[in-house]
């Protein structure tokens, strides 16, 4: 019977860690994650993995122009993060993310090209601003309505909504298309540049940039602070609790969604006014899905949002580079990419847990009794 | 001292189990720490402990579910290894959860065979045969051919145990067995546990209940704060001294029920009928009225419709038919049905509903108490901002008059003991100055300190002219606190009694028939479904809760 042995080592929850040492070990785990890419690209690739890794920071660093594309790049990923973390933090399974951004844009696209040459921008951009929101508010409400009335399954439901969402905005396209069987709509309003957020300090990008700062900022006060964030975090941690203390869990449902829905127009909005002046069906670019990661990394904290969407997008940045620069593959680029993000997820184990080691255990025993031991010589 | 009196008791026998400098921690909360525990052949070990004292975390570590950070365990005097369950029946250790672990949809015969290996053809008949055995052995009555659906909680428990003896264990752990148990049943296991002692098998009972450990016990060993205070023989001590020891100083087991001061109706309920969602009748034509300073105590088998005629009176059941009246000050009436929870809250009705997994209703478990504190109040004022001032004050307030042991106000309440917990949601909605209080189950597995904590608080409300509605699940409490204890069975109001001089049989009786009839143990077909339909919740509510008892069971070890 005793064939066994004290395993070798065995898992245990951690006291809580002060912050910089949680992020020594989230630290390690990327270096870790940096050191077996290397290994790899040079087994796979046989190139000289600093080589490679230069080039990825180049992508994101290596010009200012570079360096702008990177800024616009997490101000959208950021922006729709953002979108959807009221509804994760109220435990909705919010995949519609991209449909909603789709829907924004293309009611964006839509009033530029209607009224492009009727309003001017004082007014057309502000009109376009409340059109996408509108749109996305919408996209966003039926899900939410089916949810709270009869309790369908959002995930399902909103993902299904992202492919109504794309074959409108196919079917528009070919409505709008210029020139007729081009089977794209091409530069809006490219003369007048009429609905164009304007430039300023010489970037097209900058007014993207701070109306996200600006959101995000919004957004952590609203789920911190007000008492609609107060609500939707108690319907996600415990909607029977909710219900017991007379919240209106239908009602939360719905003004969620509505918010969630809004702030992924204005990422729309802020795509076709802001830099694209044109509208694809790929326009939101995987993104609804991405940021749902970018929340859940961030623990649904906004400003840690900022973080995460920067690693996503430096490392998207750092893709395109070296697969130009050195004829890779961009998969090749996804693996490496997947690798760091394993490591960044899975290194919150150690931060929660730690293993605790046979020889370990034996010295918590001994300090056990060396202190009885001191205690009864004391008394 | 107590080491002396510890080794006169044991000084002729070799204990079957001892366990060595246990140490187990949760993060950074402390189960048990340097726990010590011996259990002897042909011997009821009752083991006693505050909530969080670490007595479950360390039958949990002999039965293989969770391992010790460090320490040694000795069984028939050789190191053991218990790394998991398996290892655990490979040593003849069984346990009997609280929430019993069985499939509903097959039968006794079927769950007792469930994951054994056995050599050659599957044959339930064997089983059934072994099973028929054990029960004549032992003196339990069971079907083998019963499905689990169709029984009692008493007789799931039942075949729990027999699971375990059917392994050939010889050494069998009970968590808090008599929880879900009527008188009767209560009786009927104890006589089961005394045959297996007498054939030689040790026993362990985890308790909060003194009675019960002077009535089955033949020793006890009192745990606190996770290490091990000592053990007595049962005969040489009594319930003072027994809950001195487990709380760390004397303590007076007195349940004060003071003269009801100027009663006057306040709820009146008349002709009530309520359907649950699946259409079974939850409450048949119920009547009562409850008055103000005094104490209504609601007596019944869980399950018996307690849940529904609270939330129907909360505004959170939707009712079928009858009346619930609230009576102003001044006379006035005002129906309550109809009203949405938040009108009914206003009047200062205040519900709070302890469930199985204590979080479930009226706490967020993620949250912290400040946090929690809001949950009724947060709507207060016009601001479109939370007012984060005043609830952390209360939270304050709280903690320091019910000494709550808590870390800092911002510790999440899922990480605090079970017994501050519930000081916690009892103490918000007794700040709340309600003129009806509404609680169930409000001292649901506390221990002796806190439960008394809870009586007196509920005690000075009803002094201060509040209606207290006080479902419980122990009648000698129910006893000694209600001015008027109303029974329900299977929906039905099967009696209202004067609380001063009820007696507790025939409360039992009354709980099992309507009207208290002489067959006790037969239970009408409706019934027996009601408790499997329970079963099903308490499944889905395990799985949270056996990752939490870890957890709360050693969030107590804040309060060294």
């Amino acid at each position: 019977m005793n064939h066994k042995h004290v395993p070798l080592f065995h898992i245990a929850k951690r006291k809580s860690l002060p912050w910089y040492r949680a992020w020594a070990i989230r630290g390690i785990a990327i270096l870790a994650a940096l050191i077996i890419d290397a290994i790899l690209t040079t087994i796979v690739t046989g190139l000289n993995p600093f080589a490679v890794y230069a080039s990825i920071f180049k992508g994101s660093f290596g010009t200012v122009r570079k360096f702008w594309v990177l800024l616009q790049n997490i101000a959208i990923l950021l922006c729709i993060s953002i979108a959807v973390t009221p509804a994760y933090r109220m435990r909705f399974w919010n995949i519609g993310g991209e449909g909603q951004v789709l829907m924004g844009a293309l009611g964006c696209a839509l009033t530029m090209i209607l009224l492009g040459d009727k309003l001017p921008n004082a007014l057309l951009i502000p009109l376009l601003f409340l059109i996408s929101v509108l749109c996305g508010a919408i996209w966003g409400l039926i899900p939410a309505i089916f949810k709270a009335k009869w309790n369908t399954n959002e995930t399902l439901f909103t993902l299904m909504m992202n492919y109504v969402a794309t074959q409108l905005v196919a079917y528009f396209i070919i409505v709008f298309e210029v020139p007729k069987g081009a089977g794209q709509i091409g530069i809006i309003n490219q003369s007048s540049e009429a609905g164009w957020l304007p430039m300023v300090f010489g970037s097209r990008y900058f007014l993207n940039i701070l109306i996200v700062a600006v959101l995000t900022v919004l957004i952590f006060v609203y789920m911190r602070y007000s008492k609609h964030g107060y609500e939707i975090s108690v319907v996600g941690e415990s909607e029977r609790t909710a219900r017991y203390v007379g919240i209106k869990v239908g009602k939360v449902i719905i003004r969620t969604m509505l918010l969630s829905g809004a702030l992924c127009g204005v990422a729309g909005f802020l795509l076709v006014s802001g830099t694209n002046h044109t509208i694809t069906t790929s326009i939101a670019g995987g993104r609804g899905f991405t940021a749902v990661m970018v929340s859940w990394l961030a623990k649904f904290n906004p400003f840690a949002m900022v973080l995460t969407s920067f690693l996503i997008v430096f490392m998207e940045r750092g893709a395109s580079e070296i697969s130009s620069n050195f004829g890779l593959n961009a998969s090749f680029a996804d693996i490496i990419t997947g690798i760091i993000l394993f490591f960044v997820i899975a290194c919150e184990f150690f931060i929660n847990y730690e293993l605790i080691t046979r020889r370990k255990a034996a010295r918590i025993t001994a300090g056990i009794s060396a202190e009885a031991g001191k205690e009864a010589a004391n008394e | 001292m107590e080491i002396r009196e510890e080794q006169e008791v044991n000084k002729t026998r070799e204990p079957v189990v001892r366990m060595e400098h246990i140490y187990k921690t949760f993060g950074s909360v402390v189960a048990n720490e340097d726990a010590r525990l011996e259990i002897y052949r042909g011997e009821i070990l009752a083991i006693l402990g505050e909530n969080g004292s670490g007595k479950t975390t360390l039958m949990n570590m002999l039965a293989g579910i969770y391992f010790p950070d460090s320490g040694k365990i000795f069984i028939d005097g050789k190191e053991a290894v218990i790394s998991s369950p398996k290892d655990a029946f490979a040593y003849g250790i069984g346990m009997i959860h609280q929430h019993f672990k069985l499939v509903n949809v097959l039968s006794a015969a079927e769950n007792v065979a469930l994951g054994l290996k056995e050599k050659g053809r599957f044959n339930i008949r064997k089983v059934a045969e072994q099973i028929k055995a054990l029960c004549d052995r032992y003196g339990f009555e069971l079907d083998p051919y019963e499905k689990i659906y169709n029984m009692s909680v008493s007789q799931k428990q039942t075949v729990e145990i027999i699971k375990v003896l059917y392994r050939g264990a010889e050494i069998l752990i009970l968590d808090e067995p008599t929880a879900v148990l009527t008188p009767q049943e209560t009786e009927k296991l104890f006589n089961v546990l005394r045959n297996m002692r007498d054939a030689g098998k040790a026993i362990v009972i985890i308790t909060h209940k003194m009675n019960e450990v002077e009535e089955l016990s033949d020793r006890v060993a009192v745990l606190r704060k996770g290490a091990y205070v000592g053990d007595m023989l049962t005969k040489d001590t009594n319930a003072d001294e027994m809950s001195g020891m487990l709380v760390g100083h004397p303590v007076k087991l007195e349940i004060s029920r003071p003269k009801p001061k100027d009663p006057r109706p306040r709820i009146e309920v008349k002709g009530l009928t309520v359907r649950n969602e699946e259409g079974f009748l939850k409450l048949d034509d119920v009547s009562f009225t409850a008055n103000s300073g005094e104490i209504l105590g609601i007596a019944g088998i869980s399950g018996n419709g307690q849940k529904e005629l609270l939330e129907a009176i909360a505004g959170l059941q939707p009712t079928e038919k009858g009346m619930i009246s609230y009576i102003h000050k001044d006379g006035s009436r005002e129906e309550l049905i109809g009203k949405d929870p938040l009108a009914i809250q206003k009047l200062g009705v205040s519900l709070s509903f302890v469930p199985e997994d204590r979080l479930g209703m009226g706490l967020v478990g993620s949250m912290d108490i400040t946090d929690n504190m809001m949950l009724r109040s947060y709507r207060r004022g016009n601001s479109f901002f939370l007012d984060q001032k005043s609830p952390h004050d209360l939270a304050a307030n709280v903690v320091d008059e019910l000494s709550v042991n808590t870390p800092n106000l911002e510790t999440p309440v899922r990480r605090l003991s079970g017994g501050n917990v519930q000081k916690v949601l009892v103490g918000r909605e007794i700040s709340s100055a309600p003129t009806v209080l509404l609680t169930a189950y409000a001292v649901r597995g506390l221990d002796i300190n806190s439960s008394y904590t809870i009586y007196d608080l509920i005690n000075r409300q009803k002094e201060a002219g509040v209606a207290v509605i006080y479902v419980g699940e122990d009648l000698d409490v129910l006893l000694e606190l209600s001015d008027r204890i109303l029974v329900l069975c299977d929906g039905k109001v099967s009696g209202i009694l004067p609380g001063e001089g009820a007696d507790k049989k025939e409360v039992g009786l009354l709980m099992t028939r309507v009207g208290g009839g002489k067959a006790e143990t037969e239970k009408t077909a409706d019934q027996a479904d009601e408790t499997s339909e329970e079963n099903d919740n308490f499944i889905e509510i395990e799985a949270e809760e056996s990752e939490n008892t870890g957890e709360s069971e050693g969030g107590n070890a804040h309060e060294s």
